[in-house]
């Protein structure tokens, strides 16, 4: 009797736990999907639709506002612009993040510990703290308003991440590959090609993604930055804000549609970032 | 022919003297262990005899050669790591014939010596697999046929068996003495394991707090310690110690017994003898036994003898009781002497 009334209760609990993590994961995935959809719908909504209430359930396809973007002028160079300027930002920041990493987890230095904490200072100022001393200093040099320069500036911003996530990447291949590679036959530099390197090539990648996103992402120093040659969001934010409602939604949609098939696409290395095994 | 010189190799980690002085000569295709307790500086001498470590004076000559401002890659060595070092991303094939195809061998030069280690481990049907797909033991065998490979001049190997199970290792210490005897490399073995020293050296070299203390065969370092240190580490139980004073030219007073010994001045000295050479007998040690475990093939009884820790391995047909007091008589040419200012010897 005692038994099986212990067994049942196990059921229970076990029942009961599996309800609450089934219902907190479509409480994840409804707070990240539910905003996309009702994006998606007034994107393809008419005017009409999206300032009447209640809402439909379904998209009408009506293209009206996407054709209305497509043919605005100015829009497909600010796409160019933000394409650019987040592909220099990834590589840039992998170019001098990554030997960062490396030196931080395989040698030992004077200054070690605040160099790490510097790094992560570069992220404690606000912004627009940082951007008109920037801007005055990009119109003197001749930097403002063009592509490379914002990328710089991005770069500036994605950098910490960059060397900490490469850091951690580094210290997670032991020494003794690389070691053992020296003894093989293999210099520091053919040591790291041939065995590191194919080692963190799936963390590099994430750790360039997520530059990226930074760079895709970011709208202050855009906007301070650049006239002519805005990036996407910058580009926007500064149309949008007077724009009507439909306009708005069909803006956003197309700031989060890129990001979201990317990410998409190198979902695999993102996993990798975090340690998580998905083969 | 690579005979191995280590000449006054010091090494220092900021304030802290890892190494002392070191002079080793290694013959060829000998079968040298440095042997010791963690954080005596073994490691960090294979290390700098690897080319991984550089030391702070001295020089390390490999076959005749000066090879101290060499990089690993141009001192005829390979090593074999304590954590295996298999390249995760390579399949066994790729791994042994990783040092080869970076000499730029032939395509079948390098299948026919991936074969050959790969047979000479007994890994040829794993040729295909992955690191993550093989158990701790075949990741060593990898580890192994890829410096053997190599067919290097000297191989170093950094306790190579200590992450293997008692039983995998017992297997892979008679193999790899095999292995390399056929080789006729030189080989220079770490380990902190004393089994593994006696069973596979042709000479143990034992360190201690960053000195070779004493460099011989595993019978002589057992037989006669160049050092208290040496008895007290070698061996399982260790040689036993009981202080002894002068009591006349070549006459010592051990425990209320008078022992022949050597003829030495006034002071001191360290009577040592280990437990398994000692007999029940009329006269001798009187030492109370304190306990008992019979061990199967013997019987290890640890006393006491005037409030010293005494151990005696005896046979296993003897029943000893526990406060029983035995009289235990040691073989007299087993007896060894160390003068307790020194810590050495005294013949």
């Amino acid at each position: 009797m005692t038994d099986a009334a212990i067994v049942d209760t196990s059921g229970d609990t076990r029942k009961t736990g599996r309800y609450v993590y089934v219902s907190a994961v479509v409480l994840l995935c409804a707070w990240v999907l539910v905003p996309i959809y009702f994006l998606l719908i007034n994107t393809l909504s008419s005017p009409d639709t999206v300032n009447s209430f209640p809402k439909p359930f379904f998209p009408e396809f009506d293209l009206g506002s996407l054709t209305f973007f497509a043919n605005f002028a100015g829009m497909l160079t600010a796409l160019k612009n933000s394409v650019l300027v987040a592909g220099i930002t990834m590589v840039l920041s992998i170019l001098i993040g990554a030997p960062a990493g490396y030196a931080l987890s395989r040698f030992e230095f004077r200054g070690k510990e605040l160099f790490r904490l510097l790094i992560l200072l570069t992220r404690a100022f606000p912004l627009p703290l940082l951007a008109l001393p920037l801007a005055v200093m990009f119109i003197r040099t001749g930097l403002d308003d063009t592509v490379f320069g914002l990328a710089l500036v991005h770069t500036t911003l994605a950098i910490p991440f960059a060397v900490l996530i490469t850091f951690s990447l580094f210290s997670g291949i032991p020494l003794e590959l690389e070691e053992a590679a020296w003894t093989l036959g293999c210099t520091r530099i053919t040591a790291f090609t041939k065995v590191v390197l194919p080692l963190i090539l799936p963390g590099i990648t994430a750790s360039a993604i997520f530059a990226f996103v930074i760079s895709w992402n970011e709208v202050f120093a855009a906007a301070v930055l650049t006239i002519e040659n805005r990036t996407l969001t910058a580009f926007l934010l500064q149309n949008l804000d007077t724009s009507p409602l439909h306009l708005k939604f069909a803006g956003g949609f197309i700031l989060v549609v890129p990001a979201l098939i990317f990410i998409f696409a190198v979902r695999k290395y993102l996993f990798a970032m975090w340690g998580i095994a998905n083969r | 022919m690579a005979e191995i010189q280590i000449k006054n190799v010091a090494k220092r980690f900021g304030d802290y003297q890892a190494l002392h002085d070191i002079n080793l000569t290694i013959a060829d295709q000998e079968f040298m262990v440095l042997l010791g307790a963690s954080g005596c500086g073994k490691s960090t001498l294979l290390r700098i005899i690897a080319g991984l470590e550089t030391a702070s004076t001295g020089e390390v000559w490999i076959g005749g050669r000066r090879v101290d401002h060499l990089s690993p890659k141009d001192r005829g060595i390979s090593m074999v790591f304590q954590n295996y070092a298999v390249f995760p991303h390579m399949t066994v094939f790729e791994n042994i014939g990783f040092g080869l195809r970076m000499q730029k061998l032939p395509d079948e030069e390098v299948t026919r010596r991936v074969e050959r280690t790969a047979t000479l481990m007994h890994i040829e049907q794993l040729l295909k697999r992955y690191s993550g797909e093989l158990s701790g033991g075949q990741r060593q065998r990898v580890a192994v046929a890829r410096a053997l490979a190599m067919e290097p001049d000297v191989i170093l190997m950094d306790e190579p068996l200590s992450n293997l199970d008692a039983l995998l290792r017992m297997e892979m210490r008679a193999e790899l003495k095999g292995v390399l005897a056929e080789s006729k490399t030189t080989a220079i073995y770490v380990t902190h394991d004393q089994v593994e020293a006696m069973s596979m050296a042709d000479r143990i070299s034992v360190m201690h707090e960053g000195k070779i203390v004493q460099a011989a065969s595993p019978i002589e370092v057992y037989r006669n310690p160049a050092a208290e240190f040496v008895a007290g580490f070698i061996g399982n139980p260790p040689m036993n110690f009981l202080k002894a004073t002068p009591v006349g030219a070549g006459k010592w007073s051990v425990a209320g017994q008078v022992v022949e010994g050597p003829n030495t001045g006034p002071g001191p000295l360290q009577f040592a003898i280990r437990p398994e050479d000692m007999q029940l007998a009329e006269s001798g040690l009187a030492a109370t036994a304190k306990v008992v475990e019979p061990l199967g093939a013997h019987l290890l009884v640890t006393c006491e003898v005037e409030g010293h820790m005494f151990r005696a391995v005896l046979d296993s047909d003897m029943t000893v009781r526990t406060g029983e007091t035995l009289t235990l008589a040691p073989l007299p040419d087993r007896v060894r002497w160390f003068d307790p200012e020194t810590t050495l010897a005294v013949a």
